[in-house]
């Protein structure tokens, strides 16, 4: 290591006044060229991508500004274990923040996609090796030795010739003082202290004491409480509403209408909640009410007509069945899934005319902010967003629906409001993930050899329902992806791991009958097939197929694949947003019905950050995917969801879960992602097992409704 | 409207709420004692639990004209320095995900190791049936209440 110099490329900024004398270090990772200048205040700030950001103060406690949205995936943990590692800080030392929503300092502030580790991993690295760079500057300086000879280790710079160290709360700000040359060499993994080991969550006291740290625990002086009554049906538009009943009840502040919506604004939320019971309200049909027998008539018509959009094309895949000795077709259907967030939607706001406050809970607060900005006709840079925790998202709170709620109502009102959804409101008001029905062909020829593959996929407002160039495509020789879609007024969207969370189930158990057609194993079917993409690769392969490999033959090996007496097997392997999960499932039969006892798991997501996170992620995402296919469904009755709380929408509760095994394949990769992943494979390598105890093959999501479990 | 007297977490509080105002909303609104979720407001997943004279109870459906001279503890009162041993084996076990449905995890746990505390797995798994969790950190939550048994057991010991 050098001694730091001033020709640095990158901007190291600094602002010595906070935290009583203490360093706060951010770095921006963009090429910036040699003519910006090297030290900044940070409120001068003005370049648009602003990384990571952390702070020492002159006790030695180290401060990491979490930017993402935290809703259960741990990312603020595992973003300060990544800062924390580099810097070689002391663990014990480091508290973590939610940072607000700052553009300048921050980019891609969002949470969706399993995309926040991979986005942030070599910057959040960058950021700790650049402070204890720093650190280690002020220190050689210090004692007038060469930075070289010294080194760290937990919080402190030690120069060992002289047995001489000190803390990084004391060097903190003659380190301000330095600047960064333009690379900052980066630790060997193989060093690693923090990276890769079990880390408790860094919430957990908070969470197990009960601390508000929730967008539902927002409270704030003069503050009113409101709920909304949207339209009950899709296709449906507000008429008229007569309020005069629910204006006379206590507590009722006002009750006023902003777009198809009615609102009741309440000094407490009970007193909204039993006023809106008492508002009479009239709609009007504004576009097609649909049902649930519509949607299955429609997918049906679809993957019988002609119009769908070709997504990917090898080959010819209609001399291929022509050729075919054998062919193989199935359909597979799901229907709509709400998300369910244990926090119901809300949010604060508060729109003044000089600027607007709003605090809560948002997977995209961006977007919110942007979105807002244009409701209430202020600059974004007029208006602050603080995240709250996220008491779980899935997808839901990438729409920020409720955020607009709860602005355009402060708007309207002149005060501060906190807008709450009710369950019911949640369940019947959209977003879901869209119903899909799929169309398997595969074609075999006479050897069992996969030579011809078409899929094509009918939707509910799914655009695109298939990934085109998801395995097997880049294996088969002649292959067409296809998807249709049917436009809704219902609302849709991503929900955890979108599209593959219901098609990975479908293509899993239909290759499962493809190779049992074959008179193949299915691991070693899925195998050849690899092989097969890798010896002669159809089209572009987008998938790494040794990882995938892996994956495959880790899960069969400590599942015992194949091995087993008295239980039968499902196997199931995806790849999504970037990691590889292979999953065998054993079902026995338990009184004429299947019962899954066991998961075992394989995972790939590159070096492991947290080992305890990712392991509940897994774990969590196998538990969820199970539950869902067992049980989920929105289903519609003349535009209006069915299921409208808990009662009619079944969750899976803690007696139905399965022993689950998880394993990391460990490589030299960068880490991936791991909030979606591990979902995915659940319901083939279930469906699998399934049809290996019973012989019956699932078709349609949820299970529960099979004659399979009844009775 | 009447003014309701009850004890919470050991202090007598005064809230001027309808008879039929669910003691979750007391809590939160106007106790400010935020710890206790709402979650779906017909009982059916958990949030919500406190604890009426050392017993589990859903306190979205729980009027407060119905709580008298009962007790209430929530997980602001479970413990003084957050120390229960349900409390303390969920950060060793690190139970929790997104974290909200937490607090009625450990209320039921809680005082269901307060009737049973040395409980089998399929005793933990039917006492801690009533309460969701999206996240699916239901394998830990499990562990967590095995755990907290032990230090029970221990203390006692």
């Amino acid at each position: 290591m050098g001694t730091p110099t001033n020709d640095s490329r990158r901007e190291f900024l600094k602002n010595l006044s906070w935290a009583g004398g203490g360093l706060l270090l951010g770095f921006q990772w963009d090429s910036v060229e040699a003519s910006m200048p090297s030290l900044l205040n940070v409120r001068q700030a003005t370049a648009p991508a602003f990384n990571s950001y952390l702070a020492i103060a002159a006790n030695g406690q180290v401060t990491i500004f979490s930017p993402n949205p935290e809703l259960g995936q741990n990312i603020m943990t595992s973003f300060a274990q990544i800062v924390a590692e580099e810097l070689d800080a002391d663990w014990k030392q480091v508290r973590v923040e939610q940072a607000p929503l700052d553009a300048k300092r921050f980019d891609r502030q969002l949470t969706g996609g399993s995309g926040a580790i991979p986005h942030s991993w070599t910057r959040l690295r960058k950021a700790g090796a650049s402070a204890r760079y720093l650190l280690v500057g002020a220190a050689a300086g210090r004692w007038g030795v060469p930075a070289q000879e010294c080194t760290t280790e937990a919080g402190f710079v030690h120069h060992k010739p002289s047995k001489r160290k000190a803390g990084y709360g004391e060097l903190a700000e003659a380190a301000a003082a330095l600047s960064l040359p333009a690379d900052i060499p980066l630790k060997d993994r193989k060093d690693f202290k923090i990276i890769g080991k079990p880390v408790k969550n860094v919430a957990g006291r908070d969470i197990v004491t009960g601390k508000g740290i929730f967008g539902l625990d927002v409270y704030r002086e003069g503050m009113v409480h409101a709920v909304v009554q949207h339209p009950p049906a899709f296709g449906t538009k507000l008429k008229s509403f007569d309020a005069s009943a629910a204006k006379a009840m206590p507590g009722v502040i006002n009750v006023v209408s902003f777009k198809n919506n009615v609102a009741v604004v309440a000094r407490s939320t009970w007193e909204a909640l039993q006023a809106r019971k008492a508002i009479h309200i009239e709609y009007e049909k504004e576009a097609a009410i649909e049902h649930s027998t519509d949607h299955d008539r429609w997918m049906q018509e679809m993957l019988d007509s002609d119009k769908a959009t070709v997504r990917r094309r090898n080959g010819d895949v209609t001399a291929a069945f022509q050729s075919a000795a054998k062919v193989v077709q199935a359909e597979y259907q799901s229907p709509f899934l709400a998300h369910n967030p244990m926090e119901p939607m809300n949010f604060f706001a508060d729109v003044r005319s000089n600027g607007v406050e709003l605090i809560g809970p948002t997977q995209t607060p961006a977007n919110a902010r942007a979105q807002v900005s244009k409701l209430v006709g202020m600059p974004e840079d007029k208006i602050t967003l603080q995240l709250t925790r996220l008491g779980g998202g899935f997808g839901r709170r990438l729409r920020n629906d409720y955020v607009l709620d709860a602005a355009e109502l402060s708007m309207i009102l002149q005060k501060p409001v906190k807008v709450v959804w009710t369950r019911e409101d949640d369940m019947t008001g959209g977003v879901y993930r869209p119903a899909v029905r799929y169309r398997f062909r595969a074609a075999l020829d006479k050897d069992g050899n996969l030579i011809g593959y078409h899929l094509r996929g009918a939707g509910i407002n799914a655009d695109n329902s298939t990934r085109e160039d998801n395995f097997p495509s880049g294996a088969v020789e002649h292959l067409l992806i296809e998807s249709i879609d049917h436009k809704s007024p219902i609302t849709t969207g991503a929900w955890r791991a979108p599209t593959t969370n219901f098609l990975a189930y479908a293509e899993q158990s239909f290759l499962d009958e493809v190779a049992a057609a074959a008179g193949k194993d299915p691991v070693q079917f899925r195998l050849d097939l690899l092989a097969k993409a890798r010896q002669q690769p159809v089209g572009a392969v987008k998938y790494n197929i040794e990882r995938m490999e892996a994956v495959i033959r880790k899960a069969a090996e400590v599942s015992g694949w194949g091995k087993k007496k008295g239980v039968a097997q499902g196997f199931s392997v995806y790849f999504s947003h970037a990691s590889y999960v292979a999953q065998v499932a054993e079902v026995t039969m338990r009184g004429g019905k299947p019962s899954l006892s066991r998961v075992y798991a394989a995972a790939d997501c590159g070096q492991v950050v947290n080992l305890s996170g990712s392991r509940q992620q897994v774990m969590g995402a196998i538990v969820d995917g199970l539950g869902h296919a067992m049980y989920g469904r929105i289903s519609f009755k003349e535009g209006k969801a069915q299921q409208a709380n808990f009662h009619q929408y079944r969750l899976i509760r803690m007696k139905e879960i399965p022993e689950v095994e998880v394993v990391f394949v460990e490589n030299d990769f960068d880490p991936t992602g791991l909030g979606e992943p591990a979902l995915p494979p659940t319901g083939g390598a279930v469906a699998n097992a399934i049809f290996g105890a019973t012989g019956i093959r699932l078709y349609q999501q949820p299970f529960a409704d099979h004659s399979l479990f009844k009775g | 409207m009447p003014v309701y007297s009850i004890k919470v977490n050991g202090k007598l509080q005064q809230a001027d709420v309808a008879a039929d105002t669910p003691l979750l909303w007391v809590l939160r609104d106007h106790l400010r004692l935020t710890g206790t979720k709402y979650g779906c407001g017909i009982g059916q997943c958990g949030a919500c639990t406190v604890h009426l004279d050392g017993n589990a109870v859903r306190s979205c459906l729980l009027p407060i004209s119905a709580v008298g001279k009962g007790l209430v503890t929530t997980i602001e009162g479970l413990s003084e320095k957050g120390d229960h041993p349900v409390q303390l084996a969920w950060e060793e076990v690190d139970v929790p995900q997104c974290g909200y449905c937490q607090a009625g995890q450990i209320m039921t746990a809680a005082a269901f190791l307060k009737r049973t505390p040395n409980p089998s797995q399929q005793q933990v798994m039917d006492a801690m049936q009533g309460n969701l969790c999206r996240c699916g950190a239901y394998h830990r939550i499990r562990e967590g209440v095995m755990a907290a048994a032990k230090k029970v057991a221990a203390k006692k010991a």
